[in-house]
């Protein structure tokens, strides 16, 4: 797939800007600050309502306006359509497919993809489990819109859930609100276990498709001039002991999660949060023998996360669809070698958009359309 | 901030549900520049309705009298009991004509990050109606979302031991929503299809 034209209104730094597309690669290349990140991360936007840069919506805003629409022509599958979300910190976003207003704006997930590269990727290797957890949910919503609903639930009753463990927790021993908030946890209980368990076997399902490719991906990636082979390891370390066989079981699960829950819940009240779910699990990344994060050096790590990434775009690759690929700022970060191998491994994607401060970084083999990206303007070079 | 009483004003409509600062502020001036005529109307129901209006004493249904005017009809079906969260609920269910027994309004549902728990619905007073064991079935109309979930299964676990028939809307109602906004095919369609629960 591809965006054949993207039109932003006060979103980030741009008031108004309007920038035809054309498959293949193209670069938008500037000094620092100029807003090309931004533009990126509305196109991002529009695959995953999140941006890769910020948690909440109101950076993505234009400081001073109240709301900011994205709007692209998207072609897929040689289909086109035209996607549009508005942003409204503090009200309800809105979403339009062909002028047409959609019931909810999560509706919008699915009907166009992208796999974002930028220098904050470093973090999937280095940084909190948290990081990797979003990973793999992400992977998981761009691949099953449905499970963005389940996401959701899941963070609701946990939110819920933790609120009711600190009020329990202080009522514990005066009977009667002790006893009433424990069989209220119970039916929280019920549907976290619901929602953990749905979200849990997702990614235990996902992290066995990602292996190889993974690995398949840092081996090419990281082959270095010296030849040697490492191999990387993935291994899903959930907050609570599975049943022996290692299983993807739904019902299973659920049963094993409630079972968990019952165990810990002097723990949890006690600690007045909840310590049993996916919210506290791990994909652990390993490099040879060693952990990942920790150990790997900053190369290795800059090969690790490129491999995520590439291994992430392979998958929605082998389900039959095409994201656009983003490459943000990444080639500056990688040396020579690296920067031939990504460069090589994405050629071939249908529209590939890369950032850079000067066009030197953007390597050869992605050498396309050509934007010059300063002073709030966006024009073509060639 | 405003001065005095138009300040006051923000802060009250600020305080209702669905209104936001912003739109408390465009609201108040909005009643500043309209007709005093349309506004001392608008004020006069709100005092009315406080004065006239109150809740069905069997039920919790707004009502006019002490009971509301299903609780007072003698051709409802007294064995089969619908619990829902709120009064508009009732408004949306009659409009399907599909159910003939009675209800119970629990004055909203389990949501511990807003400080309701069983002891700020009328859970009570369900558990007191269903001690003469007139009723044989409850069906547990509570919003398909979240906290209208956790309510229900809440409920279901504190009913099944009394030996009743619980049953809950058949899918198919727009999840996450209220019951309120189903249409009344939809929501007559989910109570025919209503099934009972086992945990
Ligand atoms: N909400 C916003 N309103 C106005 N300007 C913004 C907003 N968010 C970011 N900016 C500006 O955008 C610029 C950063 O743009 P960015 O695309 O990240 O730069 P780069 O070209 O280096 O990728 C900064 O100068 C910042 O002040
Ligand atoms: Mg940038
Ligand atoms: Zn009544």
């Amino acid at each position: 797939m591809h965006v054949a034209h993207l039109s932003l209104r006060d979103f980030r730094s741009y008031a108004e800007v309007d920038v035809p597309l054309t498959p293949g690669a193209t670069a938008f290349v500037g000094p620092n600050g100029q807003g090309k990140t931004n533009l990126v991360e509305a196109v991002d936007y529009l695959a995953t309502l999140t941006s890769h840069r910020v948690a909440t919506d109101t950076p993505l805003v234009r400081v001073g306006a109240d709301s900011a629409v994205v709007r692209a022509r998207v072609v897929r599958d040689g289909r086109e359509a035209l996607l549009e979300v508005e942003l409204v910190p503090g009200g309800s976003n809105r979403a339009r497919v062909n002028r047409a207003p959609l019931p909810r704006v999560r509706e919008l997930l699915g009907l166009f993809r992208s796999v974002v590269f930028s220098p904050e990727d470093l973090t999937l290797v280095k940084g909190d489990p948290v990081e990797r957890r979003r990973f793999l949910d992400q992977l998981l919503v761009a691949r099953a819109p449905r499970l963005a609903g389940v996401r959701a639930d899941y963070d609701r009753v946990l939110r819920q859930r933790n609120t009711l463990l600190k009020s329990a927790g202080g009522s514990r021993r005066s009977s009667s609100a002790g006893e009433s908030a424990l069989r209220t946890l119970d039916a929280w209980d019920a549907h976290l276990a619901r929602t953990g368990a749905e979200l849990l076997a997702e990614r235990l399902r996902l992290v066995e498709l990602l292996r190889p490719l993974v690995d398949a991906r840092y081996r090419d990636v990281a082959a270095s001039a010296l030849g040697h082979r490492t191999t990387v390891s993935m291994a899903y370390a959930p907050s609570f002991p599975l049943p022996e066989q290692v299983t993807v079981d739904r019902d299973e699960l659920h049963a094993a999660m409630l079972a968990e829950l019952a165990n810990r819940r002097g723990d949890e009240l006690d600690r007045g949060v909840t310590l049993v779910g996916p919210h506290r699990d791990e994909l652990q990344l390993g490099i040879g023998d060693l952990p990942a994060r920790g150990y790997a050096s900053h190369g290795e790590s800059w090969s690790l996360a490129l491999s995520l990434r590439l291994a992430s775009y392979d998958l929605q690759r082998s389900d039959g669809e095409d994201p656009v690929l983003v490459l943000d700022d990444v080639f500056a970060e990688l040396d020579s070698d690296r920067r031939h191998r990504l460069a090589s491994s994405v050629e071939a994607a249908e529209q590939v958009l890369v950032t850079a401060a000067v066009a030197a970084d953007v390597p050869d083999a992605l050498a396309g359309a050509r934007y010059d990206v300063r002073g709030g303007g966006v024009r073509r070079v060639h | 901030m405003y001065e005095g009483v138009v300040q006051d004003l923000i802060d009250e409509l600020g305080r209702l549900p669905g209104i936001g600062p912003k739109g408390a502020q465009r609201i108040a001036f909005y009643l500043l520049e309209a007709d005093p005529v349309d506004v001392k109307r608008l004020a006069h129901v709100l005092v009315e309705v406080k004065d006239k209006v109150r809740f069905c004493s069997v039920c919790g249904n707004v009502a006019e009298d002490e009971q509301c005017r299903i609780c007072r009809d003698p051709r409802r079906d007294l064995q089969v009991l619908c619990v829902v969260e709120e009064s508009k609920d009732v408004v949306a269910i009659e409009r399907t004509r599909e159910f003939r027994g009675r209800y119970h309004v629990l004055g909203g549902a389990i949501s511990p990050i807003e400080g309701i728990g069983p002891e700020q619905l009328r859970v009570r007073e369900l558990m007191q109606r269903l001690a003469d064991g007139v009723v044989i079935e409850v069906i547990l109309a509570t919003d398909p979302n979240l906290e209208g979930e956790a309510t229900a299964t809440y409920l279901t676990r504190l009913l099944k031991p009394l030996g009743l028939r619980v049953t809950r809307l058949a899918s198919g109602l727009p999840v996450g929503g209220d019951l309120e906004y189903a249409d009344e095919v939809t929501l007559g369609r989910a109570f025919e299809g209503r099934r009972s629960v086992d945990d």
